[in-house]
């Protein structure tokens, strides 16, 4: 099967990748002068470069933006003129303004912010070379995954660093809105795309010509983020199509030779923005991106943040993932220049790729230790943690089988050498401090402080006060989920089918994949692979025999087993606790406004009564991919009224989800509705 | 003629005692010449060296060639008609190739596989007519032959034909046999070689000015079989435009119009049957081809530009206001390079003088990038006064997009090249280089996307495939449509170290065969044919396969090309 994916295959990911220190490097120089060094990266071979005037000029000349005026025009009855106008205005407004100057600008700053910041950012220096290589061949794509808004810029600020072609960034419009510093990211390459496009069919048409020709003449690397949105769980989240797809077409229509994929692996120890991701999955609204904001959150900055990995993963020749996937003959009949819709087979193909992406991301990201001690604490009964503590020692005995576990799994570790095991624990817990302390030998949950009120706080008050510790915990847990998520859904399998038979453990096992599938991103198409892949895991950990017909646990891998079953645990509660919440609807139609408060009040109350052991359900994330994968699966559908958007139940397929769920019956394979996300 | 090379055996290139190149013989403009930058190119260009040099094997080794299987009765019966016939080694392998590179490298290294088991020379139609009505009556297979020049595997026997093969060489139907100057027609026998046919029809003050590259060996035959394309086609057409008449004799019998109209509405044109048939349904015997008066002022040009891209508009442009002279093509920069490397010795230090003082002017005053300019040669024809005219019309167009006049020299020996390119190929190969070439037609606004991307492919193909030096991978755009234009690849790269030097080329061509495989292509042979459904679609082939059982339905024409 590794041939029918144009060659891709775990064993082409980079193993134990030289990292180096580039702060280190860098310490002994001082910050003006590494702004002001010479920049001279090796020029792109496919032609000359362009400016940004002259980029702009070629998109608003371009037969494709003159055939959508056109159309619009007569659509709309304006004059040829006026929307030739807005699509100006539109390319005002998204166009980056690459200059050399602010990127020293902000190297300058960067670096001043990046020192006290973190004790180390490491790259991968072979990757750095790779890409380097890479940029004089075919146009590069930078696909870093999101989880902090510091990923922004810190691939442009590491090019810069290694004589790299800057990138042009695709950013949200919000940040353009930020006073003086829009205009500092304009400058520094970003360029910026409105959040609710829907069907503004001049806004597609400037947008798309826009990377196309960014694309096809190689003005610069284009970096985007594939995900779409800064993960708020720290978990990716399934990949957006629409700027995939155009990156592609100028491949599918022969227009570039080839392009070049590179995904990036951002690892953070600790989270800028951990409390403030933590309170928006509890519903408290994010603050909008503002200036004042900005200077507001400095004291974030007195803080320490451990380290930052940044893997560059190995260039990808979409020529060669393409191979025997899309029939470019299709694109020949037509002029190029005309809007065409992308057909099934390449949004299949689009689809993908951007999810092989994602889970490239994934494989290249590194688990901290901090991750895998999450992993350890959200299986201790949550009063422990809060009230009696958990044992030092324990959680650092377990922490270390945990780390041969995930080492056996092929997690890519970011454990200090040179430092003894129970020091790297020690300052993992220093580090993260706004989560957890230690006293007498004991580990214990930090919680919110109790506000000044003169009657006592209610249960209610209370559950929200070590919620958001308990979902910061979660998101670092969800660091290292990519790792465990294969042989854990085949132990979850094993469990509720209380079968050995493999073709029904399998079945389940694509059933839970569909359930999950916005929770864990699976490459479409591939579940026999991920089935094989956790199957040869969990015989690697010896937890399980897989015969041609058969998978058997064996004795020695009940403690596996059991650790991967709890590990997906707060997910299954969640879901069974909010498919509940959808049966009990009383007219069997909602808004999403009603269903998330309707759930937290009833997830509040039953972790108060102590029937819900996890504090996730909580979550304004799960909550939503649960609306997702039933309407993926059928069981709710969506429905436009005048007002709003209502969602409508089909209570015995929600039922049924949850029964099979359960074990309670057998699960079959469901034929899930097409993605229409392209 | 070489039996293992290209052309004339007096024509050859060849590094001389003192190391420099030269060109033998007397026959063209660069024979007999030194050719100092040759080698330097070779060496800079493929890594190739003078020390490291593969020999041919010198003569043809009669024993390795398989013993003729005759059809008896057939070779009785063929003697009574009084056609001349032979089944000597030499005669049969000569006409069992044609110049593909896995053909010659194979002759070069005295391999032989299937060759024809007799040859046998018509000298008129009705010889012809004879020689089918016996291959029916005996089912003998029949393989058409006309000037050997097939790059698509066309000639190759094949290897799973259990009938004895005859090929029938037309060479000996060579007459004009009248020109009817009211028309301006000439009815002309089919193996006559393009050469011979301009050359006679210019004694009578008449040419056809069909010249596509081989014509110095290709038959009129040959090119109704393959749709040939000529330089000149802006003035004269394409082969298709070019005939009035064909008569091809059929296993059904012999197929012609019963009129000479100019055009006619009565259904499909039975001629595009013919026309690109590659020898599957019959044989060529006799053609009615337009002709013309000799112009009467005839003027090479040449523009240089600073980037392909420019002269590729240029084109477009040209093309579009449908003023393109005889001939205009556009070199790439590695295609210029190499046509400077052919420069024969100056005799004078002044145009040695002259000729840096061009190139400073170019490169350093007009800022011209030596590589990536790229060079455009022009072939003007007609009354003096307008060729003068359109020359510059073309030129001023060139202006807009930057190019600059190169003068006629640049011109002419653009053209040169052409005619000198296929002996090349045989010293590279003496040398551990093998190239080859093949074409595609495209639509103007692929065309530049279409040049770097199969460029790019051939070099990463040889860079996969284990190939040490970076290849020559080269293309020029040879000739304008309105809808869009022909493009030319060369490629050629250093195969020392590999074990396996063709099927390493033969990976490459396919793979650049895949760029192209959504595009025309112009010969298909035996070569390309896997392409050919795809290209023309399932009942597209069953038309032809339809037509093919009707005209041949025991497949004596059984060359296996196209279907």
């Amino acid at each position: 099967m590794a041939n029918t994916d144009g060659g891709w295959d775990k064993a082409n990911l980079q193993n134990e990748a030289e990292f180096m220190d580039i702060l280190e490097d860098q310490r002994h120089c001082s910050d003006l002068r590494f702004a002001f060094r010479t920049f001279s990266p090796p020029p792109y071979k496919g032609g000359p470069t362009c400016s940004t005037p002259e980029l702009n000029r070629a998109v608003l000349d371009s037969q494709y933006l003159r055939y959508v005026i056109q159309e619009v025009a007569v659509e709309t009855g304006s004059s040829l003129e006026e929307v030739r106008d807005e699509a100006d205005k539109t390319l005002q407004e998204m166009s980056q303004n690459l200059q050399l100057r602010f990127i020293r600008l902000m190297a300058f700053t960067f670096r001043k912010v990046f020192k006290r910041l973190f004790s180390a950012i490491y790259v991968n220096m072979e990757g750095l070379n790779a890409l380097q290589q890479a940029a004089q061949e075919f146009p590069v794509i930078l696909m870093p995954n999101h989880r902090s808004y510091i990923d922004f810029l810190v691939v442009s600020y590491i090019l810069f660093t290694y004589d790299i072609p800057l990138p042009v960034i695709a950013a949200g419009i919000p940040l353009a809105g930020m006073k003086m510093v829009g205009e500092i990211l304009r400058r520094s390459g970003a360029f910026f795309i409105r959040r609710a496009i829907g069907s503004d069919k001049l806004y597609w048409a400037v947008l798309s010509e826009y990377v196309r020709t960014i694309v096809k003449s190689g003005f610069a690397p284009l970096e985007f983020f594939v995900e779409g949105l800064r993960s708020r769980t720290l978990k990716s989240l399934p990949p957006k199509l629409g700027m995939m797809h155009m990156v592609l077409e100028p491949f599918f229509k022969g227009e570039v030779y080839d392009v070049t994929l590179l995904p990036i692996s951002i690892s953070y120890d600790r989270v800028l923005e951990e409390s403030l991701l933590a309170h928006e999955l509890l519903g408290v609204p994010k603050p909008r991106e503002s200036t004042t904001g900005l200077l507001k959150a400095s004291k974030v900055l007195q803080e320490s943040y451990g380290r930052m990995h940044v893997n560059f993963g190995r260039p990808l020749s979409v020529r060669k993932l393409c191979e025997g996937k899309i029939n470019r003959c299709q694109y020949n009949l037509l002029p190029r220049d005309l809007p065409q819709k992308p057909n099934a087979e390449a949004q299949a193909c689009t689809s993908w790729l951007a999810h092989l992406i994602v889970r490239i991301q994934e494989e290249g990201s590194l688990t901290s230790p901090w991750s895998l001690m999450a992993c350890v604490l959200l299986q201790v009964p949550a009063t422990a943690l809060t009230e009696q503590g958990l044992l030092f020692d324990q959680l650092t005995e377990k922490t270390l089988w945990l780390r041969k576990l995930a080492l056996d799994c092929g997690a890519h570790l970011s454990w200090p050498e040179k430092v003894s095991d129970s020091e790297v624990m020690s300052s993992t817990i220093l580090l993260h401090h706004s989560i957890v302390y230690r006293k007498a030998g004991c580990v214990y949950l930090v919680r919110a402080d109790e506000p000044e009120r003169k009657h006592p706080i209610s249960p209610e008050e209370d559950v929200m006060r070590t919620a958001a510790a308990f979902l910061m915990l979660a998101s670092y847990r969800n660091q290292c989920l990519h790792v465990f998520v294969r042989p854990a859904l085949l132990a979850l399998a094993i469990s509720i089918t209380k079968s050995t038979q493999r073709d029904e453990i399998f079945t389940c096992f694509c059933f839970l994949q569909e359930v999950f599938s916005y929770e864990f991103i699976f490459i479409p198409g591939r579940s026999t692979q991920d089935f094989e892949e956790a199957c040869s895991l969990l015989e690697k950990c010896k937890a399980a025999h897989v015969s041609q017909w058969e998978v058997t646990v064996s004795d020695t891998g009940l403690e596996v087993l059991s650790f991967l079953q709890e590990l997906l645990k707060p997910f299954i509660d969640s879901y069974q606790l909010m498919f509940r919440v959808l049966c009990e609807e009383r007219d069997g139609s909602f808004t999403e406004k009603e269903f998330l408060p309707a759930v937290r009040s009833v997830a509040t109350k039953l972790i108060i009564s102590g029937k819900l052991q996890t504090y996730e359900a909580l979550s304004s994330d799960v909550q939503k991919n649960v609306l997702s994968a039933m309407r993926r699966l059928g069981a709710v559908t969506k429905i436009k009224t005048s007002e709003s958007l209502e969602y409508k139940v089909n209570k015995s397929a929600v039922r049924r989800n949850a029964d099979m769920l359960a074990g309670r019956i057998p699960p079959q394979i469901v034929q899930a509705v097409p993605d229409a996300r392209l | 003629m070489k039996w293992n090379g290209w052309g004339y055996s007096d024509s050859r290139f060849l590094f001389n005692k003192k190391g420099q190149a030269e060109f033998t013989g007397k026959r063209y403009r660069l024979s007999g010449m030194i050719i100092p930058g040759l080698k330097d190119w070779m060496e800079s260009t493929f890594g190739a060296n003078l020390q490291h040099k593969t020999q041919a094997t010198p003569a043809l080794n009669s024993s390795a060639v398989q013993p003729p299987t005759l059809n008896e009765v057939f070779v009785e019966e063929l003697k009574s008609t009084g056609i001349p016939f032979s089944h000597e080694a030499e005669d049969r392998v000569f006409r069992g190739h044609g110049h593909c590179l896995h053909e010659i490298f194979a002759l070069r290294e005295g391999k032989i596989g299937r060759v024809p088991d007799m040859v046998v020379w018509p000298s008129c139609h009705n010889d012809v007519v004879k020689i089918v009505e016996l291959a029916c009556k005996h089912n003998v297979c029949l393989i058409p032959y006309g000037g050997g020049t097939s790059v698509s595997s066309a000639l190759e026997c094949p290897p799973e034909e259990t009938r004895s093969i005859v090929s029938l060489d037309t060479s000996q139907m060579n007459r004009i046999l009248w020109i009817d100057e009211k028309n301006l027609t000439a009815h002309v026998e089919s193996g006559i070689v393009g050469q011979d046919l301009e050359r006679l029809l210019n004694e009578s003050g008449y040419c056809t000015g069909h010249e596509p590259d081989s014509m110095e060996f290709s038959s009129l035959g040959g090119w109704v079989a393959t749709r040939a394309s000529g330089m000149k086609k802006n003035i004269y057409g394409n082969i298709e435009d070019l005939v009035v008449h064909i008569k091809m004799v059929t296993p059904r019998g012999v197929i012609e119009k019963s009129c000479q109209g100019p055009r006619m509405s009565t259904g499909p044109d039975i001629h595009h049957f013919i026309l690109g048939s590659e020898g599957t349904l019959g044989v060529v015997t006799e053609v009615t081809i337009k002709i013309r008066p000799i112009p009467e002022y005839q003027k090479y040009g040449s523009v240089v530009f600073p980037s392909f891209e420019q002269g590729v508009a240029c084109l477009r442009e040209v093309a579009r206001q449908r003023c393109a002279p005889a001939s205009i093509r556009l070199m790439d920069n590695e295609q210029f390079k190499f046509g400077h490397a052919l420069k024969p010795q100056v005799s004078s230090i002044f145009t040695s003088f002259l000729d840096g003082l061009k190139k400073f002017y170019i490169t350093k005053f007009k800022g011209f990038d030596p590589n990536r300019l790229c060079v455009a040669t022009l072939l003007f024809e007609g009354d003096r006064e307008k060729v003068l005219q359109h020359e510059k019309q073309v030129y001023d167009i060139a202006a807009k997009f930057g190019g600059l006049a190169a003068g006629e020299d640049n011109g002419q020996r653009g053209y040169m090249l052409t005619f000198v390119i296929a002996y090349l190929r045989d010293l590279g190969m003496d040398y551990y280089v093998i190239g080859e070439s093949f074409e595609t037609s495209v639509p103007w606004d692929r065309v530049l996307d279409i040049c770097r991307n199969v460029k790019a492919r051939i070099v990463q193909e040889c860079k996969d495939k284990g190939v040490q030096f970076p290849p020559l991978s080269t293309c020029r755009v040879t000739q304008t449509y309105d809808a869009g234009a022909c493009v030319y690849f060369y490629f050629a790269f250093n195969y020392r170290g590999l074990s396996d030097p063709v099927h390493v080329y033969e990976q490459v061509e396919v793979g650049s065969a895949l760029v192209l495989s959504h595009f025309f292509q112009p010969i298909m042979g035996k070569l390309r044919k896997e392409w050919m459904r795809e290209t023309v679609s399932s009942v597209g082939m069953g038309m032809l396969k339809s037509v093919k059982d009707y005209v041949d339905p025991n497949n004596i024409f059984g060359n296996r090309n196209l279907l």
